[in-house]
């Protein structure tokens, strides 16, 4: 789950990891407010969406007064912000975060992730701040420290101090650091983050470590155990397609192809989606419909794929151990009719009782196009698409 | 011969009592696998099915029933705990079908596992099965048939397609085997490419991936130096976006990082058969043995 700038530093504070002063805001009245009350000479208004680029896309601005705060957030506020990471449409701004200025004096890296190698989690640090780590990790990859942590004892004293000095850091600045590499790991272990990306980590003239930016990703299995976390889930930045499915439960994701399809399992899922791709069409959609494949979960399918005014046609593709195919086949037949779908729909059903389940569809009365083999399912899928 | 589970294999459940756990080993008793006990904490001493004796505790049931291999169907929250009861109770193989258990909970217990002699297997995986000897997962019997050709695979469904395209030609397996969908794993490619090679029932491997990760990248370089076996896979998830939970939690491109397209890539040049197509698994596979 990803969650905004604001509501990281939120999780951060609790753990003791040093952030600027600062608070969301969702009017320029507020924001104006804020400014006043961090009484300092610099403030800087930041777009609030989940997307990274918002400096260079001009989603990141410094104000002098409470005046101009109020002013510059208004401004942002409803714009559509477009970043390299949001795509050509942008996302529309709803909140900023006002933030004390800082006197940089230099912008490094901080990051936890797994390593899924070494099934370990990973401290990694570098000098080159503010640069994207992927581009750093491309091109001077000798920068970037790493400290392996061992998964029983945690992130140890001697690893902080060993990417502090790494880093090149000494007196303050070196105890800083560690306080901040130490906190840090706290807080992404407790949040049971996915991801914690500190770009940059500002070390001031006067000596602090802070976040100057941070990301969070919250691991979605462990949503269950963090009801405060769940409710930072910002419904605004999801597609609303995939939030209607949510609600029913549907593991749904949007893509932008013109052949919609219902799967039971991820991997069969994402290889009919490949099938459709190689069969010349685009796959309009990923649908997990798992283990339960009832006629009310084949209804709400139905009715989100063909929410997507793209798709021209439909791949239905179940391969049933413990769901029955007769039982899916009778629940299609029945959401066809009561979603009145009316475009062409290729399905294919295999494993137990898959036999009365064609059977079924070629007698309901309603235009199936009925596939045996995954090699039928796309031939079918081309003859859909060309009607 | 097979790998992992057999004839030998004595058999534990964990979580017996549950929705998930009373299906599937009523399947699996179908299918002949030897259950010979299964846990629910606080039913100790009831009866499953009038047949399989419940225990309070998993070092119990050991004791007692001297179980060898255990299948969890406990619910997330309380499953990577049911996978050290097992372990810490000596069982040689576990099999956690669950899935949904947080990562950082996964990576305490791949701590735990790692100077002991279990071997585990999943989380987030349908389970293994050798046809016509054990089955301990939750994979429909019926498709499978006894023969020759391994499956490794990362995913459910999909393996059950795959292995339904070989039944079709005729082609058995000696034992198709799920690792499962998460980031996290107890056995991965590597470890059952190993079993695999040193399994005289076995002549081939089908090996099924999808983005995420580097495993099958890792896979490729070992295949390369140390399996003689011919090699079969299929990566799904060519036409995943990148950043996107595609269902499992494993699979995700992230950074740029766990295309497809690189995976096969790196198969390719290790000499395995890539298919472009899942459609054309079994015949690819069928065209392999042909040429032996």
């Amino acid at each position: 789950m990803k969650i905004h700038e604001y509501q990281a530093k939120q999780i951060l504070q609790r753990y003791q990891v040093a952030v600027p002063r600062g608070q969301v805001a969702f009017s320029g009245a507020e924001a104006g407010k804020i400014a006043a009350e961090l009484n300092c000479e610099t403030v800087v208004v930041k777009a609030q969406i989940h997307a990274g680029g918002r400096g260079k896309g001009g989603g990141v601005k410094l104000v002098h007064s409470p005046a101009e705060a109020a002013q510059i957030a208004e401004k942002m506020l409803g714009m559509q912000l477009v970043t390299h990471q949001t795509g050509p449409e942008g996302k529309m701004v709803r909140k900023v975060l006002v933030e004390e200025g800082l006197a940089i004096d230099r912008e490094l890296y901080a990051g936890i992730v797994l390593d899924r190698s070494r099934s370990q989690l990973v401290f990694m640090a570098s000098t080159e701040g503010g640069v994207e780590i992927e581009k750093v990790a491309a091109e001077t990859p000798e920068k970037i420290l790493k400290e392996y942590i061992d998964n029983a004892l945690g992130l140890q004293p001697f690893q902080a101090r060993k990417l502090a000095f790494g880093l090149g850091l000494s007196g303050d600045q070196f105890k800083n650091a560690v306080k901040f590499i130490t906190a840090l790991y706290r807080a992404y272990v407790a949040s049971d983050a996915s991801l914690a990306e500190i770009n940059p980590l500002v070390v001031t003239r006067s000596g602090a470590v802070l976040a100057l930016d941070a990301k969070m990703n919250i691991d979605d299995n462990a949503l269950a155990r963090h009801p405060d976390l769940v409710a930072m889930r910002d419904f605004d930045e999801e597609e609303p397609l995939e939030v209607e499915a949510s609600k029913d439960n549907l593991n749904y994701i949007k893509l932008d192809g013109n052949v919609g399809c219902m799967v039971n399992g991820a991997g069969l899922a994402m290889a009919t989606m490949d099938l459709i791709k190689l069969a010349g069409s685009e796959p309009a959609n990923f649908l997990d419909v798992g283990g339960t494949a009832s006629e009310d979960t084949v209804a709400n399918g139905f009715r989100i794929i063909l929410a997507d005014k793209n798709v021209k046609a439909v791949l239905i593709n179940i391969f049933g151990g413990i769901v029955r195919c007769d039982r899916v086949a009778r629940g299609v037949v029945e959401a066809v009719k009561r979603e009145q779908v009316n475009v062409p729909i290729v399905i294919r059903l295999a494993g137990t009782n898959a036999t009365e389940a064609a059977q079924l569809l070629n007698e309901s009365g309603l235009k199936f196009l009925v596939a045996t083999s995954f090699e039928d399912a796309a031939e079918k899928v081309v003859q859909a698409t060309a009607a | 011969m097979s790998i992992l589970v057999d004839k030998n294999t004595r058999l534990l459940v964990q979580g017996i009592t549950g929705g998930e756990g009373s299906f599937h080993t009523k399947t699996m008793l179908e299918y002949g696998t030897n259950v010979v006990a299964g846990t629910t904490p606080g039913k100790g001493g009831q009866k499953f099915e009038d047949r399989v004796p419940i225990f309070n505790t998993v070092a119990e049931a050991v004791a007692t029933e001297g179980v060898n291999t255990s299948v969890i169907f406990v619910p997330a929250a309380f499953a990577a705990d049911a996978v050290l009861e097992a372990a810490s109770a000596g069982i040689q193989l576990i099999v956690c079908i669950t899935e949904g258990i947080p990562t950082i909970d996964m990576l305490k217990v791949h701590s735990y596992l790692k100077n002991r002699e279990t071997r585990l297997v999943g989380p987030n995986c349908p389970g293994v099965i050798s046809p016509g000897q054990a089955k301990v997962g939750i994979m429909p019997g019926f498709i499978h048939q006894p023969g020759s050709v391994g499956v490794v695979s990362r995913s459910g469904t999909l393996t059950y397609e795959a292995v339904h395209q070989l039944t079709e030609l005729g082609i058995g397996q000696s034992t198709c085997l799920g690792i499962g969908g998460d980031p996290v794993i107890g056995t991965n490619f590597i470890d059952a490419l190993k079993l695999f090679e040193a399994d005289p029932q076995t002549e081939a491997v089908v090996m099924i991936g999808e983005i995420g990760g580097s495993a099958e990248e890792e896979a490729a370089e070992f295949i390369q130096q140390y399996v003689t076996k011919p090699v079969i896979s299929f990566i799904a998830g060519r036409t995943a976006p990148p950043g996107r939970r595609m269902g499992h939690a494993g699979a995700i491109i992230a950074g740029g990082k766990g295309t497809a397209a690189e995976k096969m890539a790196a198969l390719e040049q290790a000499g395995v058969a890539v298919c472009d197509s899942p459609a054309v698994l079994g015949k690819t596979v069928a065209a392999v043995l042909k040429q032996r």
